[in-house]
């Protein structure tokens, strides 16, 4: 038994050494032209030109970028209670085909994770999974806003992340006696910003296009009353608050505003809100529809510019599943909501390359940032993030940034196919994914 | 990002043309916007022949004969679906009747399934009305039929915005004294017409701004603040007012849309009484409407609500005119949808194949 | 066939290029004069007769003999318009314009009806023609008057009245107008 077997992470499966062999590594700390070799679930060497052992997998990363694993934050996994658009399985494969290593599963299954019992069956299904599953909690029992769902049983369990993600906290003093409960735990709440009374009955943004089409439509006030509120919360009670999918450009010139001031806040991003407009409603097409919806050029590139300044924290996919018929509707009865793991990387390299972000920069905001909020980084005793050095966690994504593919529905993972990039060019393929030192991604397909 | 294909809204194209209404028949009516100002010219030519058939011993021509016109009704609208009915069959056209208030179409059943069963009967067109904006659209790409849209939600309503047009040009040639045959669209240019009532949620309101404006005329939406669409921009109005009595007296037309108590329009508004104060059309205001002004009204009126008892009765109103001309509209345009032009896509005619024989150009058969 | 109709022919259509006048102007109107005179012989007079023109090419043809039978016979015909469109079965071939309209002036129960067009050719705008006359009421005869007839029938359809007879290819085209007859090709755009 080798060294490097005994120091392996707990859950390591005994394989042969790896060599991730060509490729630049892109980290926190920089960015080298180095090979990488793994063994044991760790990396061992990085560097020119590494040993390669007898028997070793070797990885071509020939042109490709050798990064952390990507984390997302914020993944509907629909199971429990709705398997047939997707299980633990089979977005966990989807998301090692898009280059994640670990993602948090959202709480809005049916039952939701609103208690231990739930929330150990989606950790256990986790345990099979290609990839790390975190699960978050629900912030409220039901998710229904009044009663405080058990954080401490939660977190107990390892759960680190709390939201009722599907829809917001309504009731301010609710969110207030959540955010001091969480803050004596040292769990973070996550809230889905938005305000009912104001974004009923709404299926896209409300402005010019929805004015038009005659569509009811969700302002941005929705989002941004609810943004503010729980900053003016976070000021009150000292709590760490995370944003998910923002939207508006209100949105971020608030939090630009709460950042300045100093306080615990961060915020997420989704790609499909860096990419694309609410003007790809007017085709009535609900493949478009999502929560929050697909807003203006000027929101796209305030949330974009947020981005590049720091603002932003992480690009998390919310990846939302639905079967065919959930879209086959009116589109003011439609699910709202897209896949997102497989598109997640080259969708946000264009996005965030029209606004003049490197390489590493856009990593960070797929990677070590969201490993950081999740709780999962290396240096918060985790296995996500990276950095890529001698002893690290062996969690990568091996990636061409220049591969350009067209995307073929047959080549999705998951048991849903409702993404609007369903013959799009996109330019950025994942090539290899390494979860706890295993290849279970090579040259694009999955092994597990 | 390129353009993604889905973003397609169904093969509507436009028949704006100018030169050849033979080559830029549109698919489909999802929208005015689907026919341009001459494309509607051409519906308003096409209407006074369906007019004149409309006065025969026998009202019916066999132009659509052998063709199937299917009218997806999921809203409950006798007038609108009798109107589209009648014209199919004036064209010896076979109707399938589908009302799905309730039934299939509703909630959680896929739209999609529906449709394409109802499509495996045979059908070359769908006239379909649906309480949810873009269903029209929806359907039109899921199917190869022709789609016509007879109002879905709060978007459009393009056959009643024609019809309309149909019945100002009528009303307007009578008045000259000039056969309506050989009136064209000039009498549009400069039109000024107010709108009055709840823009917001009117498909009708939507679809006579883009018909009304398209010919030249110059319209006014008049309507509380809490009844106009959150943003007007790219709407081709002229202008915007609160107050309807500063509007009548410099108004062509006053078109009055229905307050829809029953989809709750009423909770936009402190009281219905006090829209009836502000914005109803009373006799008072009529009066202070120009000399040979018209007023209009999609139906079905909330009389003492947004159109007085007695102004519809009077004269000047035209709402029986419009319901009248609505059939040679709606034959109007299934037969630019459906006949001519559509030759190609069914299996060639004897004669087409003689014709076509030997030379490479469509030969005209005499 | 006129100018206008074969502009506005779908995408297969061309223009029509004239290559031999085959009859004059005044070789029309003599055959139109001609025409009248024999529409009043072989019915005897002219009463219950009704003109027909149909749209587009027969109708200036109908006005010029109702005019000869006026200054001839005395009689005012009465002319009505007929257009086919709707009642065409191949639809697609013949365009379609919403400015030819149909206009019977009268009940046509009991009449003889002459319908009046610039060609016959295959004859199925003539039988489209007798669909729609039904619609009209039922006349007592229907009789048939063209200036051009071309040949390559492909129904059972036969002129009571010609103006002249014209062999012709199958891929020309024959325009007909007050002005002449011309013989020519149509050319793709």
């Amino acid at each position: 038994m080798t060294d490097a077997t005994r120091d392996a992470p707990p859950g390591a499966r005994r394989s042969p050494a790896v060599v991730v062999r060509g490729g630049v590594v892109i980290d926190a700390t920089g960015e080298r032209r180095a090979d990488v070799l793994l063994d044991g679930g760790r990396v061992v060497a990085v560097g020119e030109g590494v040993d390669v052992p007898g028997g070793a997998t070797v990885l071509d990363a020939g042109g490709c970028v050798v990064a952390p694993g990507l984390v997302d934050l914020h993944v509907h996994l629909r199971q429990p209670g709705a398997e047939e658009a997707e299980t633990v399985e089979t977005g966990a494969r989807a998301a090692v085909l898009g280059g994640y290593t670990a993602v948090v599963a959202m709480p809005n299954t049916d039952p939701p994770v609103d208690c231990a019992a739930v929330a150990r069956e989606v950790l256990q299904l986790g345990e099979q999974a290609a990839c790390r599953v975190a699960v978050a909690g629900a912030i409220t029992v039901g998710r229904a806003g009044e009663r405080l769902a058990p954080m401490a049983e939660l977190a107990a369990l390892g759960v680190r992340l709390f939201t009722d993600d599907g829809a917001g906290v309504q009731d301010a003093g609710v969110m207030r006696r959540a955010l001091s409960y969480a803050r004596s735990l040292g769990v973070t709440l996550a809230q889905h910003c938005e305000d009912r009374s104001l974004a009923a009955g709404g299926a896209m943004h409300e402005g010019p296009v929805s004015s038009r089409l005659g569509v009811p439509g969700v302002p941005a006030a929705a989002e941004e009353v609810m943004v503010a509120r729980d900053i003016a919360l976070c000021r009150l009670t000292g709590a760490p608050v995370h944003f998910l999918h923002l939207s508006t450009a209100g949105s971020v010139a608030l939090v630009a505003g709460a950042r300045a001031e100093g306080l615990p806040v961060t915020a997420e991003v989704a790609p499909h809100h860096l990419a694309l407009t609410h003007e790809r409603l007017e085709g009535f097409d609900p493949h478009f529809k999502v929560n929050p919806p697909l807003r203006s050029a000027e929101d796209v590139a305030a949330l974009r510019a947020a981005c590049a300044s720091g603002t932003i924290d992480a690009v998390a996919t919310d990846h939302a599943p639905h079967p065919p018929e959930a879209k086959e509707l009116p589109l003011d009865l439609a699910a709202p909501g897209m896949l997102g793991l497989q598109t997640a990387l080259p969708v946000t390299l264009a996005a965030l390359g029209e606004a003049g972000m490197g390489l590493r920069q856009v990593l960070a905001l797929l990677s070590w940032q969201p490993a950081r909020i999740a709780g999962l980084a290396t240096e918060q005793g985790g296995d996500q993030g990276g950095p890529v050095v001698e002893g690290a966690p062996g969690n990568l994504c091996v990636f061409d940034p220049a591969a350009r593919v067209v995307l073929d529905p047959a080549r999705l993972a998951s048991r849903s196919r409702n993404t609007p990039w369903v013959g799009e060019m996109l330019t950025g393929a994942v090539r290899h994914t390494v979860v706890n030192g295993e290849p279970v991604v090579v040259d694009g397909e999955a092994l597990r | 990002m390129t353009a993604l294909a889905r973003t397609d809204a169904g093969g509507a194209g436009g028949g704006a043309d100018g030169g050849s209404p033979a080559t830029s028949r549109p698919r489909h009516l999802l929208s005015v916007a689907d026919l341009g100002a001459e494309g509607i010219a051409e519906v308003l030519r096409w209407s006074d022949r369906f007019v004149e058939v409309g006065r025969r011993p026998n009202p019916k021509v066999p132009a659509l004969r052998g063709k199937t016109v299917a009218c997806l009704f999921a809203e409950d609208s006798t007038r609108t679906r009798l109107s589209f009915e009648t014209a199919a069959r004036r064209l010896s056209a076979d109707v399938l009747g589908f009302q799905a208030a309730g039934s299939s179409l509703g909630k959680g059943e896929s739209l999609r399934d529906t449709v394409r069963t109802v499509a495996a009967m045979g059908v070359d067109c769908f006239v379909v009305r649906h309480p949810s904006a873009g269903v029209p659209a929806q359907v039109a790409r899921w199917v190869d039929a022709a789609v016509v849209n007879a109002g879905d939600g709060w978007h459009e309503h393009p056959t009643q915005a024609l019809l309309d047009c149909a019945t100002i040009r009528q009303v307007m040639a009578e008045r000259r004294g000039v056969p309506v045959e050989r009136t064209g669209t000039e009498i549009f240019d400069g039109l000024r017409v107010a709108i009055v009532g709840d823009v917001a949620h009117s498909r009708v309101a939507r679809s006579e701004v883009l018909a009304l404006a398209a010919l030249g005329a110059e319209v006014t939406l008049v309507a509380p603040g809490s009844l106009l669409p959150p943003s007007l921009e790219g709407w081709p109005v002229t202008g915007v007012s609160h107050e309807l009595d500063a509007v009548l007296p410099e108004v062509d037309v006053c078109y009055v849309l229905r307050l829809q108590l029953e989809r709750g329009t009423g909770s936009f508004l402190p009281s219905v009484r006090e829209y009836a104060a502000t914005f109803g059309l009373t006799a008072r205001r009529v009066a202070a409407m120009p000399e040979g002004s018209l007023v209009m009204h999609p139906g079905p009126m909330n009389r003492g609500v947004e159109i007085a008892s007695e102004v519809a009765d009077m004269g000047r109103s035209l709402v029986l005119r419009q319901v009248a001309i609505g059939v040679a509209v709606r034959m109007a345009v299934l037969f630019v949808l459906l006949a001519a032009d559509h030759a190609s896509s069914s299996a060639p005619h004897p004669a087409a194949a003689t014709v076509a024989r030997g030379a490479a150009e469509e030969l005209v058969d005499d | 066939m006129a100018e206008r109709e074969r502009r506005l022919t779908p995408p297969r259509g061309g223009v029509f290029v004239p290559r031999v006048q085959v009859l004059s102007q005044a070789d029309v109107l003599r055959a139109l004069t001609r025409i009248a005179h024999e529409i009043a012989e072989r019915n005897h007079g002219l009463d219950d007769v009704v003109l027909i023109g149909l749209q587009t090419g027969g109708v200036p043809l109908a006005h010029r003999i109702a005019q000869v039978l006026e200054e001839t016979e005395g009689v005012a015909v009465p002319v009505g318009l007929l257009d086919v469109a709707f009642y065409r079965d191949d639809l697609g071939i013949r365009p379609v314009l919403p400015e030819a309209v149909t206009d019977i002036p009268c009940d046509l129960t009991g009449t003889t009806v002459v319908l009046v067009d610039d060609v016959l050719f295959t004859g199925r705008t003539i039988r489209a023609a007798l669909n729609a006359l039904t619609d009209y009421g039922r006349s007592r005869a229907v009789q048939l008057a063209v200036m051009v007839d071309r040949g390559h029938r492909e129904l059972p359809i036969r002129p009571d009245y010609v103006g002249k007879n014209l062999p012709t290819r199958f891929d020309e085209q024959v325009d007909v107008t007050l002005d002449g007859v011309v013989l020519g090709d149509v050319v793709p755009r």
